[in-house]
């Protein structure tokens, strides 16, 4: 509640407080040094508050219980990995973090191949009726689609397929495919023609056409569509949570309710817990910083 | 545009036949995705309406029953109540998070963007939370709230404010400020990276010359930069409000799906699980889907809602 509080009154207050006109000019040239160091306060400072909690969950993953007790904020030394190796064998998040890999990996596979299509038609075609599909998918980018869960839940309940993680893996690829579509075709409506028009006098058909010339002038938009939908899709808890019963087939997000149940008192082992539900991500930030980023804020300077 | 539209318009259906597709090969290039959103999303969806209108007995229903479903959950207990208290704590998530992304999320982006080199470093860092599983989240700071060994705690002992080391989850009346502070937290690297691009998007001769003409930072940022973010703000908010109304990752981790303690830290996605999945009641689809259809009206609406008012403010504003 204080940071709710005080934050209004800081942050719009900030600009004027150099004073008048004449001397914000100035700070502009030569750099006023007690603004900036308020700046570069206020900025290192919400970065610990940022960071903070996630730099402590690492750490206290490599201590024991003894020393977490002892002192809540120590650092972790003598170094110790027996609670990620605790974690990974007997609260069974080999298990997990395998189904997590393979549902994302596939999903998001599979979603961009099927949305890759669907937008490149969307861009080329002559058939006017399609728009009508085009705008389908858009609606659902906005609609809270998830709170259909529970006929989904009756559906895949009929065909066997709840606890199977393909059942999953289907899910996430349908709901990949409004963002996707939507990113693809934008970047497909803006390549010219020309290209495919030499390619199909050339004796390509439209398949041929689009393999092959088309998805490599892509690759940074799928690049984006990639990272986008990895985060979300390792993150989800909610459709393994209804759709996967059986502990085999949970993935991380879930695997962790049933892991903070049970080993609520092994403290290392909930933060190594906690650390190997988020290292991918971490890798996939990266490796990619400059995608998100770009991403998150496409379309802001239209 | 408005001028090259035409033209092109005139120009092109010659000149593409060549290369625009026809209607099966459409089909064919559309089909996988458009049948597994037809059976994975729209078909739910559809589904989903029509089961509010059935009764239940488990899972077979029993015959149409109109809008006795929702006449249940608007009337009878424990719905009506865990309702109302459920949907004041989405309310409540939505309002805290509006107020920190438009002061916090807001100023840092307006210090970030005069900042050159650790622009990127300090975007990396401030948006590191948001993409982090909100489960993961909520774990992480159930275990930095607990009491006894919480490092929030030992770090307010550690100052000296043993009276602030208060047990932020076990109270009622702290609790769901806990659960609002932590989605605030979690979600402020969003507006901060949307607001950067929109204020870098601001041409610069805008503020060049508001400045000869003797206009101060803060008549800048009052008269050029906040109504040049409108927009921006406007697809803020909508996103918020839509993630603050299906908030449930961090609510079920912080107070477990019941809500607690004492329900305090009840949300309607929580309700809507717990009505589906947790509840003796024999219609529980019945009811379940009645208020999930409720919650989907209820997000579409105000949605629309207000992207119609923010883009009304920026005809207004330019």
């Amino acid at each position: 509640m204080t940071v709710v509080d005080t934050s209004p009154s800081t942050a719009p207050v900030r600009p004027p407080e150099p004073g008048g006109d004449r001397r914000r000019t100035r700070t502009k040239q030569s750099g006023h040094w007690m603004p900036r160091l308020l700046v570069n306060v206020l900025l290192w400072g919400y970065a610990v508050v940022a960071v903070g909690p996630l730099v402590l969950m690492v750490n206290n993953a490599l201590r024991t219980q003894q020393q977490i007790a002892a002192e809540p904020l120590g650092l972790p030394f003598p170094i110790s990995f027996t609670s990620f190796q605790e974690a990974w064998v007997t609260a069974s998040f080999d298990t997990y973090f395998t189904n997590s890999i393979v549902v994302t990996v596939t999903s998001v596979a599979l979603s961009t191949f099927v949305s890759l299509m669907a937008a490149y038609a969307f861009a080329r075609t002559r058939v006017r009726g399609l728009r009508s599909i085009e705008g389908l998918f858009l609606a659902g980018l906005m609609l809270p689609v998830h709170l259909a869960v529970l006929p989904l839940f009756f559906m895949l309940d009929q065909l066997g397929m709840t606890s199977n993680i393909v059942s999953l893996i289907l899910v996430y690829t349908a709901l990949g495919i409004p963002f996707s579509t939507f990113v693809l075709a934008v970047f497909f409506r803006q390549l010219p023609q020309e290209l495919e028009e030499a390619a199909r006098l050339d004796g390509a058909g439209p398949f041929r056409a689009f393999w092959s010339i088309m998805v490599p002038l892509v690759r940074p938009a799928l690049a984006t569509v990639v990272v986008f939908r990895f985060v979300p899709v390792w993150n989800d808890f909610f459709y393994p949570l209804i759709l996967m019963r059986d502990r085999d087939s949970y993935t991380l997000p879930v695997g962790l309710t049933r892991f903070f149940g049970e080993y609520s008192t092994d403290w290392p082992q909930l933060f190594a817990g906690l650390t190997i539900a988020t290292l991918p991500l971490v890798v996939v930030f990266l490796l990619a910083t400059r995608q998100i980023i770009s991403g998150l804020t496409s379309g802001m300077s239209k | 545009m408005a001028i090259t539209v035409p033209r092109t318009a005139r120009r092109r259906p010659p000149r593409n036949t060549g290369i625009q597709l026809g209607l099966v090969p459409s089909l064919a290039f559309i089909m996988p995705a458009l049948v597994l959103f037809a059976v994975l999303i729209m078909y739910p969806m559809g589904a989903a309406l029509s089961y509010s209108f059935y009764g239940w007995q488990g899972t077979a229903r029993d015959g149409f029953v109109g809008f006795a479903n929702y006449v249940t959950l608007l009337t009878q207990q424990p719905y009506a109540d865990q309702l109302w208290r459920g949907f004041s704590h989405n309310l409540l998530l939505f309002a805290g998070a509006f107020v920190f992304q438009n002061s916090l999320g807001l100023g840092i982006a307006l210090l970030l963007h005069r900042r050159q080199r650790t622009k990127r470093l300090f975007q990396t860092m401030f948006t590191l939370p948001y993409l982090v599983s909100p489960m993961v989240i909520g774990y992480l700071w159930s275990l930095m709230l607990s009491p006894l060994f919480g490092p929030v705690n030992a770090i307010l002992r550690g100052v000296g404010l043993e009276s602030l080391a208060l047990p932020w989850l076990g109270d009622p009346a702290l609790a769901i400020w806990m659960v609002v502070l932590v989605s605030g937290w979690q979600w402020i690297g969003f507006p901060i990276l949307l607001y950067g691009a929109a204020i870098g998007g601001i041409p610069v001769e805008l503020d060049e010359a508001a400045s000869l003409d003797g206009a101060t930072a803060l008549t800048r940022l009052r008269y050029i930069t906040l109504p040049m973010l409108v927009p921006t703000m406007g697809i803020v908010t909508v996103l918020t409000f839509i993630g603050a109304m299906e908030a449930m990752a961090i609510p079920f981790a912080l107070g477990g799906s019941s809500g607690s303690p004492a329900g305090s830290t009840d949300v309607m996605m929580l309700l809507f699980y717990r009505t589906a999945f947790e509840s003796g009641n024999p219609n529980s689809i019945g009811v379940s889907s009645a208020l999930a259809t409720v919650l989907f009206l209820f997000i579409l609406g105000i949605s629309v809602g207000i992207t119609r008012v923010m883009r009304r403010a920026e005809r207004r504003l330019s």
